[in-house]
């Protein structure tokens, strides 16, 4: 469903960021407040609640044993679904994922990914035959802008909190012992800021009526040692050069920032 | 072939009380209810019941764009129940199954009795159950969170539905069974009332019980819905004052 933005707010909102201010009294480089718990769902291995704002994703994370792909036959199996609930926004609607669930989805995925969060060659269990595949879903309950970051970080918090069995081998059979539980092994904690461009303007973690707004979008994500590891542009607008820079050194702080909020 | 060890004991039943979790044949798991929980949607509501965690949100009266359930002189309310993936043991595969379905037309019932839909005609109000954890009984609990969704998007209604299950485990005609409880046992007998005058408004049954057993659920579970009936008053009442 398209949504009509009035020409007032966007001229009023547009306005606002020309005078360096926003509409909810932010500096540019500001995030709202953010909240994130870790272990919020007893049945899932690894689970988390992040709200950045009064964006609101609950992610949870569960295990599987399968065939790992033929062309990486030692490599474990990370798959993220993404689903925008029409709990969370009037104009979301139920059914297969649109375009935008399937972006949130795979921006996520990569960001992790790129970002080596999981080490997923540890999760092989039988080389060629058995590996661990790990099944990450995001549930958007509440929508009021910047979902990749909130979806990123909350992932990243749900995956460190993630228990898996422990897996062995006995007489050529999976074996999974239940009483001792071990962590997933975690390599990286690649997060990701968003800005958007509004005017000349570039504002970090947008608000809804920033997203409606907004000319273009660029999500940044950034490793522990500050390597960038994924980005996504959005919107119809284009981005300078310049900008992109800008967007990428601060999202290098910004990112450090959000990694100390990890449990 | 993938075998599991595990030490959780599944069976219900202790000397001491008859049940696994020591609850009385007659008492509810622990419960709470919070209104007014999500930003965006125009009522919503989360509750807890024992290890469901079931989040609920209404939008609506709003148009409705599906011409052919239009109703010329009243509104449709039209109910989605889904489970998360994370919800279970087993990851359950995202999107709707022939289960989900069927609790989304039931829970559209429950509700709809309770609701003065005349009062908006060719529009839509559209409940979601969101269940993030399961622990048997998430029909219910999304019946009841949905209830006092409703009453939070200030949709004028008749009363507040509740709901509650009873059932039979271990050879006990119990209140409120748990997943193990209903998993190991012989018959689950879920409903939904208007307390203030008690009709029903849904009533499921599966299993096998006898008659007598069949009026000792029914009374077990319209008493349920009594006592929660008074936690979904007690969440608005938190929300919006003593009025």
């Amino acid at each position: 469903m398209v949504r009509i933005v009035p020409e007032i707010i966007k001229e009023s909102v547009t306005n606002l960021v020309k005078n360096g201010e926003r509409t909810d009294g932010r500096a540019f480089d500001e995030y709202r407040e953010i909240s994130l718990e870790a272990g919020v769902i007893e049945k899932a291995e690894g689970s988390a609640r992040v709200k950045i704002g009064n964006t609101q994703i609950i992610i949870g994370a569960k295990p599987q044993i399968g065939t790992p792909f033929g062309d990486t036959p030692n490599v474990g199996v990370l798959m993220t679904n993404t689903e925008l609930l029409p709990m969370a926004a009037p104009n979301f609607e139920s059914g297969p994922p649109d375009e935008n669930s399937v972006e949130l989805s795979r921006v996520t995925d990569r960001c992790i990914r790129e970002g080596e969060v999981v080490d997923l060659e540890k999760l092989c269990i039988v080389p060629g035959e058995k590996v661990w595949m790990i099944f990450l879903d995001l549930h958007v309950v509440d929508y009021d802008g910047n979902l990749m970051d909130a979806a990123v970080l909350g992932s990243v918090a749900a995956l460190k909190n993630t228990k898996l069995p422990e897996a062995k081998i006995i007489d050529g059979e999976v074996v999974l012992d239940y009483d001792n539980l071990v962590p997933l092994p975690i390599n990286d904690t690649a997060l990701m800021s968003t800005f958007a461009k509004i005017g000349e303007e570039l504002i970090i973690d947008p608000s809804l009526e920033e997203e409606e707004v907004m000319g273009a979008r660029l999500s940044v994500g950034i490793t522990q040692d500050g390597n960038i590891c994924a980005m996504q542009k959005g919107g119809e607008k284009t981005l300078t050069q310049e900008e992109v820079l800008k967007a990428v050194s601060i999202a290098k702080i910004k990112t450090a920032e959000l990694r100390t909020l990890l449990p | 072939m993938i075998i599991i060890i595990t030490n959780t004991n599944l069976s219900t039943g202790t000397e001491t009380s008859g049940r696994a979790d020591n609850r009385a044949f007659d008492e509810l798991r622990k419960m709470k209810i919070e209104a007014g929980v999500l930003e965006r949607a125009d009522g919503s509501a989360y509750l807890e019941i024992g290890g469901n965690k079931v989040l609920a949100a209404v939008y609506g009266p709003r148009e409705l764009f599906v011409r052919r359930l239009m109703q010329p002189n009243k509104a449709v309310l039209r109910c989605k129940y889904n489970m998360a993936p994370f919800s279970v043991d087993d990851r359950k595969r995202p999107g709707p199954d022939r289960r989900s379905v069927e609790i989304s037309k039931i829970a559209s019932q429950a509700l709809t009795p309770a609701v003065f839909l005349e009062k908006f005609p060719r529009s839509t109000i559209d409940v979601f159950i969101e269940v993030i954890e399961a622990e048997g009984g998430t029909r219910c609990a999304g019946i009841t969170a949905a209830s006092v969704a409703l009453a939070d998007a200030g949709i004028p209604m008749r009363d507040m539905v509740v709901a509650c299950a009873a059932g039979k485990s271990d050879g006990k005609v119990i209140l409120d069974l748990s997943e193990v409880e209903d998993k190991e046992g012989q018959a689950d007998v879920p409903i939904a009332i208007m307390p203030r005058t008690g009709e029903i408004t849904l009533l499921q049954m599966d299993g096998n019980l006898t008659e007598e057993e069949f009026g000792q659920a029914l009374d077990l579970a319209i008493n349920g819905c009594k006592i929660i009936s008074e936690k979904q008053k007690a969440a608005i009442k938190n929300r919006y004052g003593d009025e």
